[in-house]
């Protein structure tokens, strides 16, 4: 179990707790946190669960695997602390984490 | 005004087998799609990702599931209209009538809409300015490359597309490119052909750099591009290409007076049909209670959608279910006896 805070573009704080073992992507989509498409449910194929992470928490997290950088390609306004969130698995390491969802995903 | 049995929106799995059922069972349709090629996200997003929750089919590729499929219409004549978008959906007494972007129109009872996440369109880039320029100086695809003869072109990606006509511009253009960091996802050979123009001083290369403006009266004359660390570089260019990939837009759909849940149809779980009689949704655009966003589910819904046309298709005929091993019926549409 994991607290994540989601933070949206216009700066409102949502503040879940997820569950190990799901995605960063799926504790926003089952908690209707806006901003979040996750168009393709979750297979690195969108580029639409785009979020990104607070720089001390970037480090510390999973790195990329191969491919996600290329979605992130086309991704809206991606930055250098860019993920997709359908790539981020909750632990309890994870306790505490903070994301910006962009002002758009597409 | 093309008259058939049912109208489907969308090429993708769910769309290609709920054809198959369709004429298997005597009627007739037509399949409309956005994109250029068969196949929907499959095709778009995954054609080389395995797939391994097909019944029966331990292990295939978006595009060997999308061959397969053709392959079991191939008993059927089925007419596509590709690269078409669906505009507009209107009620003319017991029909709807179907216009699309390719200035076709259909006449049909049933309109089923088996159209993933919405259609495709091109990703464009997040400036507001740059709309102004669209299709004019502003481009996310190439349609006559003679325009860039001579003239300054800056294009923006890291794919094959972006990498593809750097390369090729380059022969007759002054090409920048630009792209968000220093790794190309495009085939090896065309990265390195990239960096040997960009040694010849062909391609000026801008790494790390993102569109950041555009400026111009009627036509762009400069952009301007920030790298990674805020630095900001004014550029002359007389036109400008972005090539990001493709994403999935509802688009006209949301205005066919659908009951919408986010991006997806309210359905029943009956007939799969929407709150409008006769129009239906299928795969993964429709929601109910339970909804799997999977292929196999896609099917199902499809079948039974297509059971439900034949009502509205036949008003005066009785629909009787048939299976194919058994029904002659069924064995001689799929062209198995005479």
């Amino acid at each position: 179990m994991a607290k994540i805070t989601y933070i949206t573009h216009n700066d409102e704080k949502h503040i879940v707790e997820v569950q190990n073992g799901l995605t960063v992507m799926e504790g926003a989509v089952q908690n209707d946190i806006p901003g979040i498409d996750a168009d393709c449910g979750g297979g690195m194929a969108c580029a639409t669960c785009h979020v990104y992470v607070k720089d001390d928490w970037f480090n510390k997290i999973p790195k990329k695997e191969d491919g996600e950088d290329d979605m992130l390609d086309m991704a809206f306004e991606p930055k250098t602390n860019s993920r997709l969130s359908c790539q981020i698995i909750v632990s309890d390491e994870l306790d505490g984490l903070e994301v910006n969802i962009p002002s758009k995903q597409a | 005004m093309i008259k058939t049995d049912a109208l489907i929106i969308g090429a993708g799995p769910t769309g290609l087998f709920t054809a198959h059922q369709l004429k298997l069972i005597g009627l007739d349709c037509e399949i409309v799609d956005n994109l250029d090629k068969i196949g929907g996200q499959c095709i778009e997003l995954y054609p080389d990702k395995p797939i391994y929750d097909i019944p029966a089919v331990p292990e295939c590729t978006g595009e060997e599931l999308t061959n397969n499929l053709l392959n079991q219409l191939k008993p059927f004549d089925i007419k596509f209209h590709l690269s078409e978008r669906v505009e507009e959906v209107k009620k003319d007494s017991d029909n709807w009538l179907v216009k699309t972007s390719g200035g076709n129109s259909f006449q049909t009872p049933n309109v089923i809409i088996a159209g993933g996440v919405g259609s495709f369109e091109p990703r464009k880039f997040p400036p507001k300015e740059c709309e102004k320029f669209e299709n004019k100086s502003l481009f996310y695809s190439v349609k006559d490359k003679n325009i860039f003869k001579g003239k300054t072109v800056s294009i923006f990606g890291g794919g094959d597309s972006a990498l593809d006509w750097a390369v090729e511009l380059s022969k007759e253009s002054n090409v920048n490119l630009i792209h968000r960091r220093d790794e190309f996802r495009g085939a090896q050979a065309t990265v390195s052909k990239m960096y040997k123009l960009k040694e010849a001083g062909k391609i000026n290369l801008f790494t790390k750099y993102q569109m950041a403006n555009v400026h111009g009266e009627q036509k762009v004359e400069t952009i301007d591009i920030k790298h990674d660390n805020n630095d900001f570089k004014n550029l002359k260019t007389d036109y400008v290409l972005g090539f990001f990939g493709l994403i999935m837009q509802l688009g006209p759909i949301a205005n066919w007076g659908l009951n919408l849940n986010k991006k997806t149809i309210e359905v029943d779980t009956e007939k799969f049909e929407t709150n409008q009689k006769g129009i239906y949704a299928v795969g993964d655009i429709c929601n109910y209670p339970g909804k799997l966003k999977l292929i196999l589910s896609g099917f199902h819904e499809g079948a039974l959608a297509a059971r439900a046309c034949f009502k509205l298709a036949r008003p005066d005929e009785k629909y009787r279910f048939e299976f194919t091993t058994t029904s002659t019926n069924l064995l001689k549409r799929l062209g198995k006896k005479e």
